[in-house]
């Protein structure tokens, strides 16, 4: 088990050297760089400010510095856009900040979504069923960054009870209406994955034994059916996870929460390098991790699975 | 129903604010000219579409993050409401006889925000600092464009920064010395690249100087906060050497990067001050009444073509060019596609700018009508119709607003003409790419005056110009503005290059921008009639409900 | 929600279950169990009207989707309300142009966005997985540790990075979310090749002398057919919700063309600036593809899942 992990972790390098490379030659690839400006620089301006920023160097040098800044001294290098700050400045105020509400999000789309697939699935074809059925496709299959305006209109300006946004350090208030923007499509599939993971495993021949020899259903649906329902779920939350801290940038962008999908997609779009690579190279680590514990997770869940 | 809670709401607030008021009567301040009773709340909120490049007055590249930096560091002079020139650290100056030596003489009670004097030395640092190329500013070249004495070469990085034209005299005099006599150079010293910065400050701290705890200005205000993404929180400065006439307390501006939303925050409440999206303000104005503002902004808004060898063969006939233009319905772009009462351009320069004075233009007199029917026979004349139709791709950087204009173009051009105008939108720096190396037929342009001359949007039309994308070159129209550089009375000069413009139409003028916003009723004093938009905190204050 | 389909799980734990060599029958029976689904066949039948829609629609359209109804485009909010009279029966957008025949242009992209990224998937994707499945070894391991990798890439980043360095076009979006939706479908071919591989069959086709490429197209596709068709489908629904998640970053197609997402994006703008028409015919247009998607390929993992219930 220890050597399994072990190793997946020794994979996991090479992979996001890998994706970094593969970014960076990516981000070279597009036409403009980070000082393609409306008025062009003069020569000599963009000179100077190239050879500042190490863009002068050769491609293989820069990716060079690059790596070796990271390995020894923990440094991201530099923003080329937001001048005041550097990237290690970048993530450390933002991923916290997307962590934070993406957890809640993560959260509240689980235990929403599973007890609401379980209720759906326990009372199969009674309006309960309807009901959880109707908001779990409702919530999957709105887009989900048209939440932002209609919870900010709704909240904000015709009840007036939330702040339409901003963080404030993450007080609550503030919280409110990124999660729920968040949460929404993600719970409406966990809804209805739990509840036709629950359907099938109600329906094995494992549990009409249990039902057959008279246990009380309440004991039956936690006993036994609980851990076979949960292990498709469980399989689809790793994803979700990263989704919805990768995939946050509407979030950050209705609700001016700071947090950082707005950083990868800006940085994209003025070429700044050095932001890119440093949440490039976050979310492919946290991807790899969650990966990982997802794996672990599925085979606490189902003993058949060995490593 | 929005205006009816937002009603309920304020009064709710209101009420709430009497029974503080009821406590606090004794302390309810006036303003001390107007006699208005003021707001408790001296805090200014407004929108930010996004993060500001740099609170650095040398590094600073955008203009809201211009704004910021002119509450937190003063420079020489200021702009009042109307943009006319007002003292700031300077009190008054003195210019040679032959223009090329300017004496500024410095007040001696201006201090920094820890308690150091604010010295001559301080403008002399910054100065050098913009220059050096080790300082990497992207604002670098302006030092080149004050025509400072050597400032091309400190700027190269051929002669030290202590070359530069700008000398210390003594704490409170401060001598700049020009290569060339600049009538508009007082103008320049209001930009935040000649703000002064605290040399003790940035040598202890590096880099890192510019975050709120490490940060020292001159200015208004103090930074106190940098939310990325967020928020940008400034407060009074009470080292600030007129601070005892400064009203507003604190000053944020909340990063909002959907209008639409902006503009919903601002009728909960949460904000004093947003951008009215684009076709939105004739309803808003209905609605609000004078909450709705809209005032010139020195900026321009046109289409330029290729005419250089890369460009389509039929650019390059006048009459094509004319027509073109001819057929453009400003009238309708300016009042159902962008309807925040944005004045239509016949011309590249605004008409609002300093000492223009626009030519006569025969194409603004003409109906609709008359010009579809000039633009047709042009057209026809240049050889191309129904059996030769012309075709072209017009690119323009990726916004709801570009894209409306492009759209109503080329409809334009095609019920028309029958012009074939393929439209092709691109990510900003790809766009910025295509334009700069000559790849497109025709590309949108735009651009904000420097400072408030017509020298500022001529010069992006010089056969020389890093700017003259589409490589217009008439040595008629650079004689022009090279003998506006040395002549008394420029006016002539600029409306005679104007002139040939209208003629030759290697740009296609469609409008000039208007800044349209919804600003608070509370909030005084914003002055709507500065068309460079230069505005400082300190001007503002907010009144009792 | 690129490609990594909730159902992929489900769906791979099926299919080992999956006995894929039963012959005809079981497709007839799969075909019987599919026409008796309700909700798959009420799905069906509005799909099919959304598609005669988008085919017959601009027959009755009384403008192009580009033109401008210069009257009416200085007062939207009062004159381009939803109107037979004016023959703008789902209005005007803010531009003035026939929300009707846009919506029905959008509908054809958003379909053929969801189609063609489907198809891109299921190319690719079969070919990695059958390939690697059918020859094994290090082939298989190495081109099995490249999908690894990529799924270890969030993809969201892919997708932002193609469309900037590419530009805007049908083409890269295509290229776009073909390249971030095969993954999962190259892993669940290459289990089912692997199963397949070792059947009686397929040995006695080897031993008779057939060749590799003729076992392959002759024996193992026809066998995928079922499991990857359910996959497809449920991935159509997944493309269409990534384009509008791209148009709401602005990088979607171009104009005059415009796709769901970006009507939708649009209209959520405004939508409270009283011209509501322009977000509700497309959230209307979307939501319902979506919806009868999820239950077409929830009726067609039904009905080729041997399981009874």
């Amino acid at each position: 088990m220890l050597i399994y992990v072990i190793r997946r972790l020794l994979v996991a390098i090479p992979t996001i050297a890998l994706l970094v490379v593969a970014s960076f030659l990516m981000m070279h690839l597009a036409p403009g760089g980070p000082f393609t400006s409306e008025r062009p620089l003069p020569p000599e301006v963009l000179a100077n400010i190239e050879a500042q920023y190490g863009l002068d160097q050769p491609l293989w040098k820069q990716l060079w510095d690059y790596f070796y800044n990271i390995v020894v001294h923990f440094d991201f290098g530099p923003s080329f856009v937001q001048k005041d700050r550097t990237v290690n400045d970048i993530i450390a105020q933002g991923f916290p900040i997307s962590l934070t509400y993406g957890s809640l999000a993560f959260l509240a789309a689980t235990i929403i979504g599973v007890v609401l697939g379980i209720a759906a699935a326990i009372r199969h074809n009674s309006w309960v069923d309807y009901f959880a059925v109707s908001i779990g496709i409702a919530a999957q299959a709105l887009p989900n960054f048209i939440m932002g305006p209609i919870l900010i209109l709704t909240f904000t300006l015709w009840l007036g009870v939330l702040p339409g946004g901003g963080w404030n350090g993450g007080q609550w208030e503030y919280l409110v209406l990124p999660v729920i923007a968040l949460s929404t499509s993600y719970m409406g599939s966990i809804a209805r994955i739990t509840r036709s993971s629950m359907l099938e495993v109600m329906n094995s021949n494992f549990i009409r034994t249990a039902r057959a020899k008279g246990l009380p259903a309440r004991a039956i649906i936690w006993r036994h059916a609980m851990k076979p329902t949960l292990l498709p779920v469980i399989s689809y939350l790793g994803p979700v996870f990263v989704y919805v801290l990768t995939g946050s940038v509407f979030v950050d962008l209705y609700f001016s929460t700071g947090g950082l999908g707005q950083s990868f997609v800006s940085s994209a779009l003025t070429r700044d390098y050095a932001v890119l690579l440093g949440v490039t190279i976050l979310y492919g680590t946290l991807t790899v991790l969650v990966n990982l514990a997802t794996d672990l997770a599925y085979a606490w869940f189902d003993p058949k699975i060995r490593y | 129903m929005n205006r009816i809670t937002r009603l309920t709401l304020s009064a709710l607030l209101s009420s709430t604010v009497l029974t503080a008021a009821a406590v606090a009567t004794a302390t309810a301040a006036t303003h001390p000219e107007t006699g208005e009773e003021l707001a408790q709340d001296q805090t200014f909120t407004y929108r930010l579409l996004d993060n500001i490049s740099s609170v650095d007055p040398q590094i600073v590249e955008d203009a809201d993050g211009s704004d910021v930096v002119r509450d937190l560091f003063e420079g020489l002079l200021n702009q009042d409401a109307d943009g006319e020139l007002v003292p700031g650290v300077a009190t008054d100056w003195d210019v040679s006889d032959d223009k090329m030596t300017y004496t500024f003489h410095l007040r001696d009670n201006a201090k920094w925000s820890n308690g150091d004097p604010v010295t001559a030395g301080d403008f002399v640092y910054a100065w050098r600092r913009a220059a050096d190329p080790a300082t990497a500013s992207p604002y670098q070249w302006f030092i080149s464009l004050m025509s400072l004495e050597n400032g091309d070469e400190v700027v190269a990085g051929d002669m030290a920064t202590d070359q530069l034209g700008v000398e210390a005299i003594d704490d409170h005099t401060l001598e700049v010395r020009l290569n060339t006599p600049l009538p508009y150079f007082p103008q320049m010293v209001v930009h935040s690249t000649t703000f002064p910065s605290p040399q003790k400050v940035i040598e202890e701290f590096g880099a890192e100087w510019t975050k709120p705890e490490n940060i020292v200005g001159n200015g208004a205000y103090v930074l106190t906060q940098m939310n990325p993404g967020e928020s940008i929180v400034r407060e009074k400065n009470d080292q600030y050497w007129d601070a005892e006439n400064v009203i507003l307390e604190k000053s944020v501006a909340l990063i909002i990067n959907d209008e639409n939303v902006a503009l919903t925050r601002y009728q909960a409440g949460e904000l004093d001050m947003t951008d009215i999206p684009a076709g939105q303000f004739p309803r808003l104005r209905d609605e609000y009444g004078e909450e709705a503002h809209s005032f010139p902004k020195l900026c321009n808004y046109y289409y330029t073509f290729n005419l250089s060898d890369s460009g389509p063969e039929a650019f390059k006939d006048p009459k094509v060019r004319q027509a073109l233009s001819l057929a453009v319905d400003r009238d309708i772009i300016v009042n159902n596609v962008m309807a925040g009462g944005q004045p239509p351009a016949y011309t590249f320069t605004p008409e609002a700018t300093a000492g223009f004075t626009p030519p006569e233009v025969e194409m603004a007199s003409m109906t609709q009508a008359e010009r579809d029917e000039k633009a047709r026979t042009l057209l026809e004349e240049a050889g191309y119709g129904p059996d030769n139709p012309l075709s072209f791709e017009m690119v323009y950087n990726t916004s709801e607003a570009h894209e409306k204009v492009a759209v109503v173009l080329s409809q334009m051009w095609k019920q028309k003409l029958g012009v074939q105008a393929e439209l092709a939108n691109m990510e900003w720096k790809v766009f910025l790419d295509e334009r700069g190396n000559q790849n497109f037929d025709m590309a949108r342009g735009a651009w904000c005056g420097d400072y408030n001359e017509a020298s500022t949007f001529l010069d992006l039309l010089q056969s020389e110009s890093g700017y003259n994308d589409g490589k217009y070159n008439n040595p008629e129209y650079d004689q022009l503005l090279e003998d506006a550089l040395t002549a008394d009375d420029t006016t002539p000069l600029y409306t005679r290059a104007e002139e040939i413009l209208t003629t030759e139409k290697p740009v296609i003028p469609i409008y000039h921008y208007a800044g349209v916003y919804m600003i608070d009723e509370d909030l005084k004093n914003f002055p709507v009639n500065n068309i460079q938009f230069n505005w400082y905190s300190k001007d503002l204050y907010k009144t009792a409900e | 929600m690129f490609g990594k389909s909730e159902k992929a799980a489900e769906l791979a734990a099926d299919i080992s279950d999956f006995n894929a060599v039963r012959g005809r029958s079981l497709l007839r029976d799969a075909m019987g169990r599919f026409l008796r689904n309700k909700a798959a066949m009420a799905s069906v039948v509005l799909l099919s009207l959304v598609v005669l829609f988008v085919i017959f629609g601009p027959l009755f359209a009384q403008y192009s989707n580009e033109e401008i109804d210069w009257t009416r485009m200085g007062d939207i909010r009062g004159m381009g309300a939803p109107s037979l009279e004016t023959g703008h029966y789902f209005g005007l957008d803010e531009l003035g142009r026939d929300l009707y025949a846009r919506v029905i242009q959008a509908t054809r992209t958003s379909l053929l966005v969801g189609l063609i990224g489907a198809g891109m998937a299921l190319l690719v994707g079969t070919a990695w997985g059958v390939i690697a499945g059918f020859y094994g070894g290090r082939l298989d391991s190495v081109m099995m540790r490249v999908v690894d990798i990529l799924l270890a890439i969030p993809l969201t980043l892919i997708l932002i990075l193609i469309l900037v360095v590419a530009g805007r076009s049908f083409v890269a979006l295509f290229v776009a979310l073909g390249a971030v939706s095969w993954l999962t479908m190259a892993r669940i071919v290459r289990g089912q090749t692997l199963t397949l591989k070792t059947r009686e069959f397929i040995e006695a086709a080897r031993a008779g002398g057939v060749s590799e490429s003729a076992i392959i197209f002759r024996h193992i596709l026809p066998n995928l057919i079922g499991v990857v068709i359910v996959y497809a489908s449920l991935l159509v629904p997944e493309m269409i919700l990534a384009e509008s998640f791209i148009s709401f970053l602005g990088l979607g197609i171009s104009e005059p063309m415009t796709s769901l997402g970006r009507l939708i994006a649009e209209g959520a703008g405004t939508m409270n600036y009283g011209t509501l028409w322009q977000l509700a015919f497309p959230l209307f247009f979307y939501v319902t593809i979506i919806i009868t998607m999820f239950f077409i390929g929830d009726g067609l993992r039904d009905a080729l899942d041997p399981k009874d219930r």
